[in-house]
């Protein structure tokens, strides 16, 4: 039996990203249900999210996004010969995301799965499509994060509703002479999976929001160190550092714990609230097409959620 | 050797300052967290967890909601029933 030849490395050609029209501010919500925009704004960082109405699945935002990951990344899609979808939003159970997003994009009959690791997902698919291409299963590979969480939440219940909304961003991996994505540090712990959770088909999403922030804030800065030390960079060399917009003070938590000192923090989450597994690509896509971030330097990604799950990897910013 | 309340209370005072900005000062034993300190739930995680670290204890969330007053930790700290 012979293997496959791969590709020395892995690198992100582009991010592309894509968020529905609507956005719905802190004052707006604080029409319908007790709550207000001082709150939300000390207690999670977020100013204004976007969510997506009936006529947009998690397909139509995953579409989009990688659509304009496509178009920046200079390869066509018949390039692309494996499609991942991070999602833990999706409508259907079967078909998967990725398939319909492939076709749709025109991609012909690209090896196509979704994966489920909650707001870690976008970390845990990026690692996939490395290995795929280092291992020969793939050559190009298009990544999508993309979530319609505002399906899974109940809009009355002022503890989620003003956290979690909608949106996809999207990555183009390709092979690389030298590594420009790390080694992955990943990992869960099955015996808090209760702490969130959506428990069935006709459920609401439901989490502990203090036991999550207390994990968030003590368990994940060693996570991100360790990604640091298996790629080689040191904290104070990152250019950017792009956790999960899970909440703006368990972002700046795990930063000041990391010693990311000189890095451009993501606060993405501020205009686009919790985009689960979207929000990784979502702040990048968003920082690059800002010009905050310099191509080429590398920048830090850890998701984290439900599972619990967690991966974290450094990468090179295309 | 066992810290003592006053031990604890400066040890607590340099935390909440550390992490909400509160002056040390005015971390005193009859201070409502909440009411008086006006510090919100998440923030008690922080200040939780650097307690953890500070004094060798473990304060679980469960405890941490019945930890309403500065007196409230330095008793728990202490090994006393609040």
């Amino acid at each position: 039996m012979r293997l496959a030849t791969g590709s020395a490395g892995a690198r992100i050609l582009a991010f592309g990203d894509y968020q529905p029209a609507r956005i719905v501010t802190n004052d707006e919500l604080a029409r319908t249900i007790d709550t207000n925009d001082e709150w939300i704004r000390s207690r999670v960082g977020i100013a204004e999210r976007r969510i997506a109405g009936p006529e947009e699945g998690v397909a139509d935002l995953a579409f989009h996004a990688g659509g304009k990951a496509l178009a920046g990344s200079g390869l066509s899609a018949a390039d692309i010969d494996l499609v991942i979808v991070a999602t833990c939003s999706a409508e259907t159970l079967v078909p998967n995301v990725s398939a319909t997003v492939a076709h749709r994009l025109g991609i012909i009959a690209p090896g196509a799965y979704d994966v489920n690791a909650a707001c870690a997902g976008f970390a845990y698919a990026l690692s996939n499509a490395s290995d795929a291409i280092r291992s020969g299963s793939a050559r190009n590979v298009l990544v999508i994060g993309s979530e319609k969480m505002s399906q899974w939440v109940d809009q009355t219940d002022r503890a989620n509703c003003i956290i979690f909304a909608d949106g996809a961003g999207a990555a183009v991996v390709t092979g690389s002479d030298v590594p420009a994505i790390g080694p992955v540090v990943w990992g869960s712990s099955g015996a808090d999976a209760d702490k969130i959770m959506i428990a069935d088909r006709k459920s609401f999403l439901k989490q502990d929001g203090q036991g999550v922030f207390r994990w968030a804030t003590t368990a994940l800065h060693p996570i991100a160190l360790e990604a640091c030390v298996r790629a080689g960079v040191k904290p104070e060399e990152l250019a950017a550092f792009v956790p999960h917009q899970a909440n703006l003070r368990i972002v700046h938590s795990i930063a000041r714990k990391l010693g990311a000192t000189n890095a451009v923090i993501a606060e993405d989450i501020v205009n686009s609230g919790n985009t689960s597994a979207a929000s990784i690509p979502l702040a990048l896509s968003h920082m690059i097409e800002r010009g905050e971030v310099p191509s080429g330097e590398p920048a830090l990604i850890i998701g984290f959620g439900a599972g619990l799950t967690y991966a974290a990897q450094v990468i090179q910013i295309p | 050797m066992a810290a003592t309340e006053q031990e604890i209370l400066a040890g607590l005072g340099e935390i909440v300052e550390e992490i909400v900005g509160i002056p040390a000062a005015e971390v005193t034993p009859e201070k409502n967290f909440i009411d008086d300190l006006d510090i919100d739930s998440l923030s008690m995680v922080e200040i939780a967890v650097a307690a953890q670290d500070k004094f060798g204890v473990e304060i679980p969330d469960d405890e941490l909601r019945n930890l309403k007053t500065v007196k409230d930790v330095i008793g728990f700290v202490q090994g006393l029933t609040v």
